[in-house]
């Protein structure tokens, strides 16, 4: 599947990438390499019905509603290069 | 062309937080109102390297909404991921469910001044809520306490054609979700969300118009505005030759109009793939069963239920329902009672008044239903007067004492015995030989003033129905 550069430029623009025009020309190649790897799925036969995996059935396997493993807010800010209080501090988003 | 020429079509999409403790994949708290990020977890921080665990209860709950609303469970549905870059979304995907959710179909039944309507669902799917951000000064603040809170989205068909009506559908839809115990129905504080999709169409049209998707409405009084003046805008934009513009519109209602959510206009190639992090989520024998089976009688059934075997009011049985605990302790009161009418009297009367004075709710109360029908019996036998009763109910209701102890302790047990009350006839009766003549010349109304009478010598104590069957025996001679 050959992409076109206007696809390109679109999956950049909902990755938040701003890509040189080099760069494009380099991605439309990958990218259609990539799907073209991902067409050979094509021959399997993927109905649309889903398929329960074996073993998986039922609710009895899930996690049982308790509260568990928070980290608390120290742990969870560590990482933040801004903190204001205990919350994350962000450049402005604007709605 | 006026508005008359055109109806709105509107389909509504609502976001309803689900009941649970934890989170829908990972076990931090729900609770609201903790300082910001205190309920995090690895998995919904969005940290690399973890994964998502379901949580049952979370699904038992989708599962039982869907059956309140009649949806057909799916036994195999599919978890999906939405991208979209925000930063209260810490993943940079939303795990949610898109070309095979947990319940299909399904309806909502509602009145209408012009009667009964149902409203066909498209869906029913579970997902994860975001996080919140705050605004302040230069920065935007991020707290990921709700980012992955489990919701339920439910779909509507557009089938919709008022805005009233919209506001219909949403109350009942509520009511539904808040008796089954699956959502706390609180618009303001956002766990029962609305998104509503307007068009308009003129009437003899076949196709729906281009949509508008409004957002942002936090009250019933909020949607049914939105909605008018967003079908107005429509309108007039078609009227003055333009075209409507498939998008997303936040409404302002200080400013009483919908405005684009420019922010969003490219937003909307979500790229949803399925989760590789998740199985698909399959449903074992007997597990939907199981949750039907515990499925309690739902508010439109109790309602027809009360009018026509209980013999109540519409208005009534309106009333008993609105809140599942109140309706069901009505009922606890009415086994014990054997009858519907006086209880349901006790309870919209002074039981009402009580619990809203006090501040209480109806799981709060000190009494039981068979201190209730004790009360009920006490005023049928005569041994107390309707008065006495309200004031023994008060009492029951402050302290959860026994009726016949209230009565006692009150000194409010009514003379019934012939002896007492005679006595007090004959008193009154030789102190004013002239209403006796009077009542005996035909002026039978007197009967009143004797009545009275005989009450003050008896304390306002004695039963008014012997009463009176005693002084006309008495004044007939």
């Amino acid at each position: 599947m050959k992409l076109t550069e206007q696809q390109v430029l679109h999956v950049a623009k909902l990755a938040r990438l701003a890509l040189t025009p080099d760069e494009v020309a380099t991605f439309k190649n990958q990218l259609s390499a990539i799907l073209d790897a991902v067409d050979e799925l094509a021959r399997v036969d993927s109905a649309t019905t889903l398929v329960a995996p074996a073993g998986s059935e039922g609710l009895a396997l899930l996690r049982q509603d308790v509260v568990q493993g928070e980290v608390g807010t120290e742990a969870a800010l560590a990482n933040a290069p801004q903190v204001a209080g205990t919350s994350f501090a962000i450049p402005k988003v604007l709605e | 062309m006026p508005r008359a020429d055109y109806q709105v079509v509107i389909g509504l999409e609502v976001h309803a937080q689900l009941l649970t403790t934890s989170k829908l994949f990972s076990g931090a708290s729900t609770s609201f109102g903790g300082a910001p990020n205190a309920h995090t977890s690895v998995v919904c921080l969005g940290l690399p390297g973890v994964l998502p665990v379901v949580n049952r209860h979370a699904i038992e709950l989708a599962i039982r909404a869907g059956l309140a609303l009649e949806c057909r469970i799916a036994n195999v549905s599919e978890w999906s991921r939405k991208h979209y870059f925000y930063p209260d979304l810490p993943k940079g995907y939303q795990v949610t469910q898109y070309e095979h959710p947990l319940c299909l179909g399904g309806r909502v039944v509602f009145d209408t001044p012009e009667g009964e309507k149902a409203v066909r669902l498209t869906r029913i799917h579970v997902e994860e809520d975001a996080g919140k951000l705050v605004h302040e000064g230069a920065a935007s603040l991020v707290d990921l306490n709700r980012a992955g809170t489990p919701l339920i989205e439910i779909v509507s068909e557009p089938e919709l054609r008022s805005a009233d009506d919209a506001v219909e559908y949403l109350k009942a839809l509520r009511d539904v979700l808040v008796w089954v115990g699956v959502n706390d129905g609180n618009l303001e504080e956002g766990s029962f969300r609305c998104d509503a999709n307007v068009s308009v169409m003129k009437h003899d049209a076949t196709t729906f118009g281009t949509r508008c998707e409004l957002k942002n409405l936090n009250s019933f009084r909020f949607i049914k505005q939105a909605i008018e003046v967003e079908a107005q805008r429509h309108v007039e934009l078609l009227e003055s030759g333009g075209v409507v513009e498939q998008e997303t519109r936040l409404f302002d209602p200080q400013r009483g109009e919908t405005r684009s959510m420019r922010s969003k206009e490219d937003a909307h190639d979500y790229r949803y793939f399925p989760e590789p992090d998740l199985p698909p989520l399959v449903l074992g024998a007997g597990d939907v069963d199981s949750i039907r089976e515990a499925l309690p009688e739902l508010p439109r059934a109790r309602r027809a239920r009360y009018v026509t075997s209980l013999g109540l009011s519409a208005y009534d049985a309106q009333v008993l329902t609105a809140d599942r605990a109140f309706s069901d302790f009505f009922e606890r009161c009415v086994a014990e009672a054997h009858e519907a009418k006086p209880v349901a009297n006790w309870f919209m009367g002074e039981l009402s008044r009580l619990l809203n004075e006090t501040n209480t709710t109806v799981g709060e109360v000190k009494f039981s239903p068979a201190q209730l029908a004790a009360l009920l019996r006490a005023v049928k036998d005569g041994v107390i007067s309707g008065p006495g009763a309200k004031e023994v109910f008060a009492e029951l209701f402050a302290t959860g004492k026994d009726v016949q102890v209230i009565i006692d302790e009150k000194g409010l047990a009514q003379v019934n015995d012939d002896g007492p009350l005679l006595l007090a006839i004959e008193q009154a009766l030789a102190e004013s030989p002239k209403n006796v003549e009077s009542y005996r010349g035909g002026n039978t109304k007197i009967v009143g003033y004797f009545v009275g009478q005989v009450m003050k010598k008896l304390g306002g104590k004695g039963n008014p129905k012997r009463i009176n069957e005693l002084l006309v025996e008495k004044l007939k001679g």
